[in-house]
């Protein structure tokens, strides 16, 4: 099983993009994400991907995509290249995500990052009731096939952010494809964070 | 499908070569495919490896074979000639229709032989511009090679960027390594070591056609991988073989010998010995950073290579990428899983297909951005 794109995620990252921005996607997948972003706010798009059957969805939608691990960095491209780096669902899978995430800040004007709540409610019920590793909606996966290599919270990211001194301009929190407002690392199942560099 | 002979740069209007010398006329030998459209804006430029020539797709009548690109080039196919006019000529030095040193010297009357002077990939993609120029064509929707034919390729998005609006460089490096020089030497000295090269001097005499087929053992030993040889191979032994102590006993060996005996059939050993010089003396990077090389680039990239590939790895396809990232230019890489080694990219065409004509048709609608979701 393989995690659904989210369309309400889709469109919290649109609304953050602005008209005609140069956006870098780093683990794009099948491209529907950069997809968006061109119909909707006509940017240029580049993508990096791993995988080779989502490598030839990208191309035969007609973006730019390069096969790369993007855990060796991003060192051929020049600090703040892209007005956007996007991180969305990619983040926890890769081994470094601290070395990624300073990459991206580094090439982007403003970096998004998008990953699941590893403490959303419902994964603290398998926890507490059921005494197994949860699989949710975000995170799908059982604990043989998992891509994920980190599970992080919602307020682990916020205080690692702190720590960081990396400013969050804006935070959305979402679950069952609507806005979660109150108790956000209890109720949203995914924490999508726009930082700026 | 017939081919065609462009004759230009006669005395006393020689071309001048990138050594220097002067050379002319100059034939080539090219072959299309499809049509051309009313303002010209639908030919695609198919550049041949090492050993190929202008016949890359289509039947000649009598062959046994196809084009060497058959599989890919045709209607509804990778290339689809439904919709573009495929252009591919034979390379400068070669031995099949276009001038190389078994054509005659208008000086002596006599073949060229080493009088031919030196050729680089520079030189052969100057000569297809004109071949361009001639069939009157400004803007080439793509120019697509592999392996040498790639070469070809970034030497065409450096010399000429603004007459195309992409390049599909497959299989392909940015500047022969010590390697890949080295396994050309040891072709070039079986070749040399025949005593029947004479100098290159063999012309109307005896071929030197065993060291040019010891020197394309060589090369298709390069062309594929360990896996794909165990595969096709095994070690099977010969049923059919002759009372020798070194017959070829197995498989692979009787086939080596097959592929160098054709090989002779169909090329020439001085044009085996300028070329692979060609192929060695190529470095785009000559007198260019990696980041400035392709500068200003518009044309729409698409970089292939093959995982098993061990004579053009995947780090140089790698570089390419580079190069197009520090410059800005729009491009695309993808690394197919192949076990055939750098013969994949004859073979792969089912992944090439599927890449290329989508890449193809992004580039001719405009951009081709995003018309997959929506």
């Amino acid at each position: 099983m393989t995690r659904q794109t989210s369309k309400i995620e889709n469109e919290v990252i649109s609304n953050w993009v602005s008209s005609g921005a140069s956006v870098l996607d780093l683990g794009c997948g099948n491209g529907e994400l950069l997809t968006l972003l061109i119909n909707e706010k006509q940017v240029r798009a580049q993508g990096i991907e791993l995988q080779d059957s989502a490598i030839y969805q990208c191309v035969a939608a007609g973006l730019s995509v390069f096969q790369q691990d993007i855990d060796i960095g991003l060192s051929e491209y020049a600090d703040k290249s892209f007005d956007y780096v996007i991180l969305n669902q990619t983040f926890q899978q890769v081994k470094k995500p601290d070395f990624v995430l300073k990459e991206a800040l580094r090439v982007g004007k403003h970096v998004i990052v998008g990953f699941p709540n590893f403490v959303y409610i419902r994964a603290r019920l398998q926890i507490f009731f059921q005494g197994k590793v949860p699989v949710t909606q975000s995170l799908p996966y059982e604990w043989y096939d998992t891509p994920n290599l980190h599970f992080l919270s919602i307020v682990d990211f916020q205080e690692y952010c702190r720590r960081e001194k990396i400013q969050i301009e804006q935070a959305v929190f979402v679950a069952n494809g609507r806005h979660i407002r109150f108790f956000p690392n209890v109720f949203g199942e995914t924490g999508l964070f726009l930082l700026a560099t | 499908m017939e081919t065609q002979y462009f004759t230009f740069a006669a005395p006393p209007n020689e071309l001048t070569l990138e050594s220097g010398e002067k050379l002319g006329p100059i034939t080539l030998a090219y072959e299309t495919y499809g049509k051309l459209n009313k303002d010209k804006s639908n030919a695609v430029l198919v550049l041949h490896a090492f050993s190929g020539d202008a016949h890359a797709a289509g039947w000649h009548k009598g062959d046994k074979d196809a084009g060497w690109w058959d599989d890919f080039i045709g209607p509804n196919k990778g290339i689809d000639t439904n919709e573009y006019f495929v252009i591919c000529s034979n390379v400068l030095g070669g031995c099949r229709g276009s001038t190389g040193p078994n054509s005659v010297n208008p000086w002596t009357g006599k073949p060229y032989g080493l009088d031919f002077p030196l050729v680089t990939i520079g030189d052969m993609v100057n000569v297809q511009r004109h071949l361009i120029d001639y069939l009157g064509i400004d803007k080439l929707v793509a120019v697509v090679g592999g392996s040498m034919g790639g070469m070809q390729v970034l030497h065409w998005m450096v010399s000429y960027p603004e007459k195309m609006r992409s390049a599909i460089p497959i299989a392909t490096t940015l500047k022969h390594t010590p390697q890949q020089i080295a396994f050309n030497e040891v072709g070039r000295q079986a070749v040399m070591a025949d005593p029947d090269w004479q100098n290159g001097n063999y012309y109307g005499k005896t071929a030197p056609s065993k060291g040019l087929a010891v020197a394309r053992m060589i090369g298709h030993i390069t062309y594929m991988s360990d896996a794909s040889m165990a595969e096709k191979f095994g070690r099977r032994v010969r049923t059919d073989k002759e009372k020798f102590k070194f017959s070829a006993d197995f498989e692979v060996e009787g086939y080596l010998r097959y592929r160098g005996d054709n090989f002779v059939k169909r090329f020439d050993a001085n044009s085996y010995l300028y070329i692979t010089k060609a192929i060695d003396y190529f470095n785009i990077l000559n007198g260019h950073s990696l980041g400035d090389v392709f500068k200003g680039l518009k044309a729409k990239v698409l970089v292939l290579a093959f995982k098993s590939d061990w004579l053009y790895p995947v780090y140089q396809a790698q570089e390419i990428v580079k190069a197009c990232k520090l410059a800005g230019v729009d491009a695309s890489y993808c690394e197919i899983s192949s076990t055939y080694g750098h013969d994949a990219f004859l073979l792969e065409i089912e992944q090439e297909t599927q890449l290329i004509k989508h890449f193809l048709k992004a580039v001719a609608n405009g951009n081709g951005n995003g018309d997959k979701y929506t």
